[in-house]
């Protein structure tokens, strides 16, 4: 059993190993290539996640010869092997939904090239998951951030182009910031391993030598990164970004590079500055203000669209808005709670943007609304897919949006100041009123029939890939809605291991 | 029972079906040619709606990106926006200004940054690793996994580049074939001097990486600079006679995965508690220090590379 330690390490490994092996492939062989890896990258993750729930607590795996404060190491408890095996899946499906469009966005020499990011930005996405040193996740960050702007970049538009320039602008101001900060932090701490800096941060806090940078490193911190996973104030690059990008990368990076960094932020709140100190700095009421407000802007953002996929953008923006207000409630439930809809929200967000593009299929490739109309009934595989990614981000019971929210409300009530849960109740009842409000109305627009017969054409078959892969995320949403017992004990069991 | 109202159009129900068709408000007036009107827009737009399937509405990417530009978004939006990044670069900026008058001093003795960590890899270093640049030992060895990753930011740059410059096939290169072929004199005359001055340079800031300072990223630096030079002064067809697409891609590839092959030896051994078989010489020596030459040297490959590739795609669009 032993052997299974190693999981973690060669789940990294291959996923950055076939970048480079890809860009000799045709496109063929590096599609090929990118699944098989995605989908043993999961398995390997799956396996993990079973070892660490037989173990008393997370296990930490030198990477080198060198033990922890002097070399690299990683670390896997049960919340790390879940996040990785879930990403794993969620990209493995994002890939199989969208490859169609891939085919047709992509020209074919470039093809190669769009699977090369996709490794790499698995690689880095694990490697955030799974790192125990605050400079490797910094690495890794910057891996994250150009994979993401090839993968807007490759359609070749040139909206596409202004958009990866706003998001390169956006994001790497965020990595500057999240940079200076660790350079603060290991001036005041002396460490870059997560588990020293947390006990220099309490000397530093009982001692009170260095308490202004260490203030000012948490805020940098997590400004960086609420810029790079836009956050209200800084979500301006975020609709174009993922409005106009080819299917399977908008899927991606909606529901992964941005968690990818929420994650990191979560692992900095508890393994490096922790939750007490956090909430020391004031960090956590500014992340739950901006948190309410991206809640309502971008639901009310998302009403005035009339674009189906910058209306999903949109949507984005909000439910980022509900992560960071469950992480600024300062309440262990409303952690959890955020961590379990980085899941729901990822899960039915790639969905979404998986069965649009099958929606704007039959609509002569339109994504405006009013070409839409009917289009459900045309694509009858996307059109369930939108329905039931859609009652998830309403909220509906059964779906994975309804337990999150009740989590979060139920974080509120427990535990949380009395002021921020009247917020968060007020908060969440509002949003869930605007979201119904543009999900329903595109709902009931995708399932009415057009008028003139037009566009009737019978002979349409989304496709076994297509449908299989809207198939399984209707099944991870309702898994997540019914049986979300276990993985919030699991979360629970994660976080608890993280301090 | 409900009564037929007769200012259905007007009333809440027929605004929200309407609206939720996607329709525009109609007047009360003169219903039918409207809807009609409305019909014959619809088809017509069908129509125009097949043929730009996933096409965008402007072919030219330049051109779509600038209109794009110009129309979207609200005007007074974005000069307050410009304002706001201003006032935000300001405040950053005073933040860590601020921030500098409570830091430990530079090179202070109290500072904490002076701990059990740096003062292992200062005494210990050449005993643990083999080299006398414990700059390099850190990097490589105590660091190998950090550094494996920075390597491959190299490589993911250049592939973001390649997808947004590399030229297709059918499309016109930028410089057409010899057009720039025997350069000028003074430059060709003076690159024939210093081009082996510098790739030997190069070559020596590379494998005494781990005697004296340099490594990796500075040698290979220096030769990407090299390889620039040549093909600045001598044009491209002749560097393409001992550097073509082929043998980049065979260079590239082969150093990194070479790279990941040692560095996958070394962390799985490490992290299995295997003793490691390569031998760390005497330290100070040209072949010591286990791993880290050939790693200095395959890194040293790769950031050339780089460094030639993004010069020959923002020249040319190919490599």
């Amino acid at each position: 059993m032993d052997f299974f330690r190693n999981f973690p390490f060669f789940t990294i490994i291959l996923a950055m190993v076939s970048g480079p092996v890809s860009s000799v492939l045709s496109a063929k062989k590096a599609r090929i290539l990118s699944f098989a890896v995605v989908f043993s990258c999961a398995v390997l993750s799956a396996l993990t996640l079973v070892y660490t729930l037989g173990l008393d607590g997370p296990f930490v795996y030198t990477m080198g010869r060198f033990p922890a404060p002097y070399g690299n190491e990683i670390r896997a408890g049960v919340l790390e092997a879940l996040m990785a095996t879930f990403f794993c899946i969620i990209m493995l499906l994002s890939l199989t939904g969208g490859l169609k469009y891939l085919e047709k966005d992509v020209p074919a020499e470039k093809q190669n090239l769009y699977f090369i990011m996709i490794n790499l930005l698995l690689a880095s996405l694990l490697s955030l998951i799974y790192t125990n040193d605050l400079f490797t996740g910094y690495v890794f960050v910057e891996i994250n951030t150009i994979a993401a702007a090839g993968l807007i970049m490759i359609r070749g538009w040139g909206r596409n182009i202004l958009a990866t320039a706003k998001y390169m602008i956006m994001s790497l101001l965020g990595s500057g910031l999240v940079l200076v900060a660790i350079s603060i932090l290991y001036g005041i701490t002396g460490h870059l391993l997560m588990s020293n800096m947390h006990e220099s941060v309490g000397q530093i806090v009982a001692q009170k030598t260095y308490v202004e940078p260490l203030i000012i490193a948490v805020g940098l911190f997590s400004v960086g990164l609420a810029i790079k996973s836009a956050l209200f104030p800084f979500h301006a690059w975020l609709p174009d970004a993922y409005g106009y990008s080819t299917c399977a990368s908008s899927a991606i990076l909606s529901s992964l590079v941005s968690k990818g960094y929420i994650f990191l932020l979560i692992k900095f709140i508890y393994r490096v500055v922790g939750v007490e100190v956090f909430k020391m700095t004031g960090a956590d009421d500014v992340l739950f203000l901006f948190g309410i407000a991206g809640m309502i802007i971008g639901s009310v953002d998302a009403i005035m669209q009339t674009d189906i996929s910058r209306m999903i953008a949109f949507s984005s923006i909000a439910q980022i808005g509900y992560i960071y207000m469950g992480l600024g409630l300062g309440v262990e439930a409303g952690m959890v709670a955020s961590t379990f809809h980085i899941l729901a929200h990822a899960a039915a967000k790639s969905m979404l943007f998986v069965s649009s593009n099958g929606l704007a299929e039959v609509s002569g490739g339109s994504t405006n609304y009013r070409d839409l109309r009917g289009s459900g009934i045309r694509n009858p595989a996307a059109g369930i897919g939108f329905l039931a990614g859609s009652l998830s981000m309403v909220g509906i019971p059964l779906f994975a949006g309804f337990t999150s929210k009740v989590y979060f409300a139920q974080a509120a009530l427990l535990g949380a100041s009395f002021g921020k849960e009247i917020v968060t109740l007020i908060a969440l009842a509002v949003s869930t009123v605007l979201n119904a409000v543009y999900f329903i109305r595109m709902s009931i627009s995708v399932y009415t029939p057009r008028m003139n017969a037009h566009y009737e054409d019978r002979t349409f078959r989304a496709g076994k890939a297509y449908s299989l892969s809207i198939f399984l995320f209707i099944l991870i949403v309702l898994i997540l809605g019914i049986l979300s017992n276990p993985i919030f004990d699991w979360i629970s069991l994660g976080l608890k291991q993280f301090s | 029972m409900s009564r037929i109202r007769s200012n259905y159009d007007s009333s809440f129900r027929a605004r929200f079906r309407r609206y939720i068709r996607g329709e525009e408000e109609l007047k009360d007036v003169d219903y039918m040619p409207l809807f009609k009107k409305q019909m014959d827009e619809e088809r017509a737009e069908d129509e125009r709606a097949t043929e730009h399937y996933l096409v965008p509405p402007i072919k030219d990417p330049m051109e779509d990106a600038r209109l794009y530009a110009e129309y979207s978004g609200i005007k007074w939006f974005r000069r307050l926006y410009q304002v706001m990044a201003v006032l935000l670069c300001v405040a950053i900026c005073a933040v860590l200004i601020y921030n500098i008058a409570f830091m430990p001093g530079f090179g202070s003795e109290e500072s904490p940054m002076n701990n059990e960590v740096s003062e292992r890899y200062l005494s210990q270093g050449e005993e643990e690793t083999g080299v006398t640049n414990i700059v390099t030992g850190l990097i490589i060895s105590y660091r190998g996994f950090d550094t494996f990753g920075e390597t491959h930011v190299l490589f993911i740059a250049t592939i973001a580049v390649m997808i947004l410059l590399k030229l297709m096939k059918q499309e016109k290169p930028v410089v057409a074939e010899g057009e720039e072929e025997g350069g000028d004199i003074i430059l060709t005359t003076i690159a024939r001097v210093l081009v082996p001055l510098i790739f030997l340079f190069g070559f020596y800031v590379l494998v005494n990486g781990h005697l004296s300072p340099g490594g990796g990223f500075s040698g290979g630096a220096v030769m990407g600079a090299g390889l620039i030079l040549y093909s600045a002064s001598f044009g491209f067809t002749s560097t393409a006679k001992f550097f073509n697409e082929k043998i980049y891609d065979i260079v590239k590839v082969g150093s990194l995965l070479l790279y990941s092959l040692l560095i996958v030896y070394n962390l799985f051994t490490g992290a299995n508690g295997i003793a490691s078989v390569i031998p760390l010489g005497k330290a100070g020596e040209i072949l010591s220090a286990g791993l880290i030459l050939p790693i200095n040297i395959l890194v040293g490959l790769e950031v050339a590379c780089t460094m030639y590739a993004f010069y020959a795609l923002f020249r040319k669009g190919a490599i």
